[in-house]
């Protein structure tokens, strides 16, 4: 984990909706907190920084959502227009309007532009050490392989020009394990735990990007030791709620089954995440986050995944 | 394995129960579509309740999955069935001790196949849709992108839609990007067809003059691209502008019937936070655009006793006086032969783990009363803790869902 904060990009990536921004927000939250200079990036423009951070919008120029904290929103025509300022000096002030349309078609049609826009405005950020880190609220499981392999997919398909020869640096940045990695969200159940598995083998085979860890979100805690389940499961005889009943003076039974419904899922739950340690590299960390019963939104989220992110150092 | 001792609940409606929700709905729509956020567990509820309406009504109901887990794909027989549909053989049923009254038909969704066949259906000739299909940019197209791939699912549902076949299609929407890209994918298709920068895109390498309109996109474009890719791209449209009329009148067809009165939507979600925000954004979208909303589906949904002020007391008397409690079941049903702090700390534990869940129900209950309020319907399913590996479990769910 400190290793991981020590990294220069991280792309947070898993199935929708296991708590990949939580994730991002909080690994962000707490490098800040760490005295580091974060860049935080949703790459699909949901507001969610807005409404994790429970601030304004989070423009592509970025705006400082806490101490050494700086939230932004990838927009590929702004991508596009900074690249062309900075890049080619090409002077497109007063002719961007069709321009950006034509470019919207091209982008649709040609593989990786897009993509290309959004991996090199964040590489570029390393690139001039902008920041410390730079976290990249990333795209879902199922999009976020294309968005990596953007580089070298365009070196394969542009053979000449000055897009080309951007790649080269790009590419440098992403396969640099020091520098670069991928954390992958999963929550311990079966769709998410088959995606996260699945992603990891195509990170590796079409990527050149390091995966650095696998964080397993919603972990229940264990209710009962060995000898204490046995005394639970003795509770549920039709004697014993008339006794709880009796000294209750009230229904127990959905008390029951609430802690019945924990132990249910506690057990489903751990054999995923046995599935997922025994199939994931041993060399790849597993983290684990409690599942949270106040079910946090906003801030609160972001600042509590902080301090468990922060205790599994 | 359900919760035990509990039931699943479904808001009251104001109306008289003659006819349920799902009566309706087979009545009234031919098309439902499934959308929300990821992980929610949309592709099993629309299956679900294609199933049930096939358990129930004497239509011909057709599934038509994009992107099914395996056990779902196992337990629908959707196993390397490729882009045909399949009807699910009456002896599949009977096996478990189910009679549909109609029959149920299921179709996965493959981009690339169902390209292919649209681009072989518009092209003007045979030699101009093999041109397409070897073009390496085709492939990216049909393949990567998000957007064509949300366009050719509404288009596939347009076609087994217009063939006639089903009384009833439920289909599932691929997760996007943008929430509801895929009502706008049909028309911004039309769109692409019709610009004009699609036509400024390939005159130059028409007629090799370049105006002064595309002259600056050409100069940033060869400045970034290079002008043998710009080529490419462009040979890739002047093939594919070829298909321009069929592909129009298509795409308009295809976004009618998303609007269309026949057509119903259906916004699947969880009442965790931020699926249900997502959740909200769908609705209000939907309502919005007029798309007939015709229900909300909320999965895991705590059962609703966990929602009871009693259920609170007694957990909070259970961890206030376990010692006590302990005691007296020692005697009766341990017989004396346990542990009493054990018993007492298991007790304050069940106690704990009440309060804990109790926390959540009261905030589902409360976002669920806020979904009743923009959604007319409101179906929800309580904490289902299996996975859905045949028909039966998936009918089990279905009945869950359309009490």
């Amino acid at each position: 984990m400190s290793q991981l904060l020590d990294s220069s990009l991280l792309f947070v990536t898993g199935k929708g909706g296991v708590g990949k921004t939580t994730v991002a927000t909080g690994l962000a939250w707490l490098a800040a907190e760490q005295g580091k200079k974060v860049l935080i990036c949703e790459v699909e423009p949901k507001d969610d920084l807005s409404a994790s951070f429970e601030c304004g919008p989070t423009p592509f120029s970025g705006t400082e959502v806490n101490d050494n904290l700086t939230a932004m929103s990838m927009n590929t025509e702004a991508s596009l227009r900074e690249y062309l300022k900075l890049q080619l000096r090409v002077p497109v002030i007063g002719r961007i309007g069709p321009v950006a349309k034509a470019f919207e078609f091209v982008a649709t049609a040609a593989p990786g532009v897009r993509e290309i826009l959004t991996v090199g405005k964040l590489c570029w950020e390393v690139k001039e050490k902008h920041y410390d880190i730079v976290i990249v609220d990333a795209s879902p499981t199922g999009h976020i392989v294309g968005q990596l392999a953007a580089p070298q997919a365009i070196r394969d398909l542009v053979k000449v020009g000055p897009v080309r020869s951007q790649t080269g640096w790009m590419l440098d940045i992403l396969s640099d394990k020091e520098k670069t990695g991928v954390v992958i969200v999963s929550t311990p159940e079966e769709m998410p735990v088959n995606e996260t598995l699945e992603l990891t083998k195509r990170i590796a085979n079409e990527t050149t990007v390091n995966l650095q860890a696998v964080v397993v979100n919603q972990v229940l805690p264990e209710l009962f030791s060995h000898t204490d389940e046995e005394i639970f499961e003795s509770l549920k005889s039709s004697e014993s709620i008339d006794i709880l009943t009796q000294e209750t003076k009230g229904d127990s039974q959905p008390v029951l089954d609430a802690a019945r419904l924990a132990v249910t899922l506690r057990r489903s739950r751990l054999g995923h995440i046995e599935r997922l340690r025994s199939e994931v590299a041993g060399s790849i960390p597993l983290i684990y986050l409690p599942y949270r019963f106040n079910r946090l939104d906003g801030i609160r989220a972001v600042r509590a995944t902080a301090d468990a992110l922060g205790e599994e150092i | 394995m359900a919760t035990s001792g509990t039931k699943s609940t479904r808001s009251k409606r104001t109306d008289s129960p003659v006819t349920s929700h799902l009566d309706d709905l087979v009545a009234t729509k031919e098309v439902l579509i499934a959308c929300g956020p990821g992980g929610v567990g949309k592709t099993t509820t629309a299956a679900a309740t294609g199933l049930i309406a096939a358990l129930r009504y004497p239509k011909n109901v057709l599934v038509l999955t994009i992107d099914p887990a395996k056990r779902l794909a196992n337990a629908l027989g959707l196993e390397g069935i490729g882009n045909d549909e399949r009807e699910i053989p009456a002896e599949a049923f009977n096996e478990l001790g189910l009679t549909p009254k109609g029959q149920l038909s299921v179709a996965m969704l493959d981009t690339k196949q169902s390209w292919d066949a649209l681009i072989r259906r518009h092209a003007p000739d045979v030699a101009t849709a093999n041109a397409i299909l070897v073009n390496p940019l085709y492939h990216n197209i049909t393949s990567r992108f998000v957007q064509s791939h949300e366009y050719i699912a509404m288009e596939r549902l347009y076609d087994l839609h217009s063939s006639g076949k089903y009384d009833l299609i439920v289909v599932d929407t691929p997760p996007t990007r943008n929430a509801l890209d895929f009502l706008d994918a049909p028309e911004r298709m039309a769109d692409f067809f019709a610009s004009r920068l699609l036509r400024w895109l390939i005159t130059p390498y028409r007629s090799r003059i370049v105006n002064i309109a595309t002259k600056p996109f050409y100069q940033i474009a060869d400045r970034i691209l290079g002008s043998q890719f710009l080529q490419d791209i462009a040979e890739f449209f002047v093939a594919f502008q070829s298909m321009y009329d069929g592909f129009v009148k298509r795409a308009q067809g295809v976004d009618l019937l998303l609007s269309d009165d026949r057509t119903g939507f259906m916004v699947v979600s969880t009442l965790e936070p931020v699926p249900a925000r997502e959740a909200k954004f769908f609705v209000d979208e939907l309502n919005r655009r007029k798309l007939n909303l015709e229900v909300m589906a909320l999965n895991k949904v705590l059962p609703s006793s966990f929602r009871s002020k009693d259920a609170a007391t007694v957990a909070e008397r259970m961890r206030e006086d376990s010692d006590k409690i302990a005691d007296k079941l020692a005697g009766k049903i341990f017989g004396g032969d346990v542990d009493l702090n054990s018993v007492s700390r298991v007790l304050k534990e069940v106690g704990t783990s009440f309060q804990n869940f109790q926390n959540v129900a009261l905030q589902e209950a409360s976002l669920e009363k806020t979904f009743a309020k923009t959604t007319g319907y409101v179906a929800s399913v309580p904490f289902y803790d299996t996975e859905i590996s045949d028909l039966a479990s998936l009918a089990d769910l279905g009945s869950r869902l359309w009490m």
